[in-house]
Formats: structure tokens, C-alpha cells, sequence
């Protein structure tokens, strides 16, 4: 019987955890989206975390991009040519990109490169007591240090996502099919809203989870060196589910009920 | 790092990120052709669309005049209504007709505008009266396997 009991004691607590987590998740964020204007105000210190996070990570997101792109291509290219249609080859790779892979792997590749440093950068700050310093001197530190990387994640997001996808369709065609089949197939089936736009719309959001996560695990890790580390870790954790499966509910909005 | 050259790499970075996103559109959506005054629409009515997609091609002479705009049921007649959206360059007579084929053995399906001999031409939102149905591959192979059928059974009484 005892044991029963505990048993549900641990579940008990194991869920209320989970619920207290959650709330408290919430709370950061509309605490975060409440500086938001005052960060946009002074948007010099988003500008220096645009270089930081954004400037910074085209390097990974170019070289990801082509290689994805071109194997996309070229695998796409194997399989379309047994049927005679190697100019869909165009389509498939653009509406793939756009849709779903320029989105998701941009966010994931932006997780692992700049949500680690954020989260690594504010456990930090927050180890060596400059958050508690702020705060003394009347400085809200979610104003002055999390909001505008907040900003800078929510704006370079978007842009390392349409940058991926167009360095993505760049390197299909670099595997050398014909390029009017290729651009003609695929203006034919891309649509601008329904695929551009939406593909836009999925990176947006991404962009507010990863970044938000990333500063909330800093922000609320432990200020130890195993904190951080740990911290650090969730991040990339946290990060790459919750942008899994905010595809899969996002895609499942935008694109099942097309024709 | 000083600040003019920070905010010069980012705005480098935006730029790039801007300029991406024109290509994806004027490149690889083709915004730059979407025109939306530029058509002018007639309908068709079809005892079986098949397979036809809204946004297929509508082709005359094998070369693309327009696109399918929408297709919807017609509960009185039971027909399959197509809006098709022709470009205003082109101008059809009045007869023309309309039936919709397929690309190679499987592929998509499309509308072929066929010209008549009126003098006079098709107006916006005319309807195009003579046209023919997709062929249902279902169908085909059904009467096939029917007519071989009952070829087999003539066959089987002669040999009798």
C-alpha cells in the first residue's frame, strides 16, 4: 500500500513539476515580449547581437545549404530520371527547401551555433553574479541583456532560412540539368504565398522558440560550471524538439488541405 | 570591432538575407509573371474533370495560353465546372473547343483549347459548349478487359 502511495507521490510531483515549468516558461516569455519594444528602442545593442548570431553563423548555413541543395538534387535526379522526368528535379528541390528543409535544418543548425553561445554566454553572466549586479543597480537584466538577443534571433532567423534555400536551389542546379526545364518546372509549381510565404511564416516562428529557449535554459540554469553545461545541452535538446514538432503542427495547418 | 564596420557587416547581412528572398520569389515562384489583370476568364463543363488541378495548364497547340482557375461541381447538371483563365493576348473563336488530356502516358492533365471557325470570338466569362471529358485509365482498362472477355467466351462456344 505504501509503496502505491509513493508511487503516485512521485507522479504527482513529477507532473506538478512539469505544470510549474511550464507556467514559469510562460511567464519568461510574456515578460520577454514585454521588453521587446524597449529593445527594438535601442536597437544598437540588437544590432551588435545580429553580428554576434546571425553574421556569424552564414558560414555553417551557406556550406549546409549547397551541400543539401546538391544532394538533394542529385538524389532526387536518380529516382525522377527512371521515370523519364528529371526536369521535376527543379521542383522537388525548391518545394522541399522552401517548405521544409530550409526552415527546419536553419533552425536546427541555428540551435546548435548560436542558441549553445547564448545560453553558454547568460549561464555565464549569470555564474559570475553580473545578472545580480544589474539588478542592483536597478537594471532589469531581461531588458538590457535577453531582449535584444531575443530581437537579433527573431530577425536573423528568417534570414539565414531564406538564405539556405536559395544557396539550396543554387546547388541542385549546380548538378547540371537543363536550366530551362529546371526554372520552368519550377516556377510552374512554386506558388509565392502559399509556399514562399509560408515557408517564411514556419521560420519566423522557429526563430522565437529556438532563441527563446536558448535564453530562458541560460537564464534559469544553475550558477555552477555543470549548470551551464547542462544548460547548454537542454538548449540543443529542447530546441531541435520543439522545432520538430512545431513543423509538424505548422505543416499540417498550412499544407494538408491543398489540393 | 568599431561600430561603423559592425553595423556595415550587418547591414551586408540583411541585404543578403533580402536579396534571397526576391530570388526565391521572382526565381523560383516566378512572382514577376503572376498578373492578375492581364487574363480574362471562361468556363467549361465537363461530365468528368479526371485528374485535372486547379492551376494546370490550359494549352492550344501544345503551347501554354493560360491556367485552370478553379473547378467546382455543378449540382443541377452534374458536370464538373473549369474556369479557365486565358491570357488576354490570345483571343479563341467562339467555338472552340475543349478537352482535357494528358501529358505522356501518366503524367499531369491538361486543358486543350482547339480552335473553331467563328467569326466572332470568346468573350469573358462565355462558356466553352463543345468539349470532351478526361479519359478515366479505370474505365479503359475495364472495357478492355470486358471486350477480351467476351472475346475469350465467342472464342471458347466456336471451338465447341
Amino acid at each position: 500500500m505504501n509503496a502505491v502511495a509513493d508511487l503516485l507521490a512521485a507522479l504527482g510531483a513529477r507532473a506538478l513539476r512539469l505544470l510549474w515549468s511550464l507556467g514559469h516558461a510562460s511567464l519568461f516569455f510574456w515578460e520577454l515580449v514585454r521588453f521587446t519594444p524597449a529593445a527594438l528602442r535601442r536597437f544598437d545593442l540588437s544590432v551588435v547581437q545580429i553580428y554576434a548570431i546571425g553574421n556569424l553563423s552564414l558560414v555553417i548555413i551557406i556550406t549546409s545549404g549547397a551541400a543539401v541543395g546538391g544532394v538533394l538534387g542529385l538524389q532526387a535526379y536518380y529516382a525522377l530520371d527512371r521515370y523519364g522526368a528529371a526536369e521535376q528535379v527543379g521542383l522537388l528541390v525548391a518545394l522541399s527547401l522552401l517548405r521544409e528543409l530550409g526552415p527546419v535544418l536553419t533552425a536546427l543548425l541555428f540551435a546548435g551555433r548560436a542558441g549553445t553561445s547564448l545560453t553558454a554566454e547568460i549561464g555565464l553572466m549569470k555564474a559570475g553574479e553580473q545578472l545580480a549586479a544589474m539588478e542592483m543597480m536597478a537594471v532589469d537584466p531581461r531588458g538590457r541583456v535577453l531582449a535584444p538577443r531575443f530581437v537579433a534571433g527573431i530577425v536573423s532567423v528568417p534570414l539565414l532560412s531564406a538564405i539556405f534555400s536559395a544557396v539550396g536551389v543554387a546547388g541542385a542546379k549546380l548538378i547540371g540539368i537543363d536550366s530551362a526545364a529546371f526554372w520552368s518546372q519550377m516556377q510552374d509549381g512554386v506558388d509565392v504565398f502559399k509556399d514562399v510565404g509560408n515557408g517564411m511564416v514556419k521560420t519566423v516562428v522557429f526563430g522565437v522558440a529556438t532563441t527563446f529557449v536558448a535564453l530562458y535554459t541560460g537564464y534559469e540554469s544553475d550558477a555552477t560550471p555543470e549548470g551551464v553545461a547542462q544548460a547548454t545541452t537542454r538548449t540543443v535538446v529542447i530546441s531541435s524538439v520543439a522545432v520538430l514538432v512545431l513543423d509538424f503542427l505548422l505543416t499540417s495547418l498550412m499544407f494538408s488541405t491543398r489540393p | 570591432m568599431d561600430k561603423r564596420n559592425l553595423d556595415i557587416l550587418v547591414g551586408l547581412f540583411v541585404v543578403m538575407g533580402a536579396l534571397a528572398v526576391a530570388f526565391l520569389a521572382l526565381k523560383a515562384a516566378n512572382l514577376a509573371s503572376l498578373s492578375f489583370d492581364s487574363t480574362y476568364r471562361v468556363t467549361a463543363r465537363f461530365d468528368n474533370v479526371g485528374g485535372l488541378k486547379i492551376r494546370a495548364p490550359v494549352k492550344s497547340a501544345g503551347v501554354t495560353v493560360g491556367r485552370i482557375a478553379s473547378i467546382t461541381f455543378d449540382d443541377k447538371n452534374f458536370q464538373g465546372v473549369a474556369t479557365l483563365e486565358i491570357d488576354r493576348h490570345y483571343k479563341f473563336p467562339a467555338d472552340t473547343s475543349a478537352k482535357i488530356l494528358t501529358t505522356g502516358l501518366l503524367g499531369d492533365q491538361y486543358v486543350a483549347l482547339e480552335p473553331g471557325a467563328d467569326d466572332k470570338d470568346l468573350q469573358p466569362y462565355d462558356s466553352i459548349k463543345i468539349t470532351q471529358s478526361a479519359v478515366v485509365l479505370e474505365n479503359l482498362i475495364g472495357q478492355l478487359l470486358y471486350s477480351k472477355a467476351a472475346e475469350g467466351g465467342k472464342r471458347k462456344e466456336g471451338g465447341k
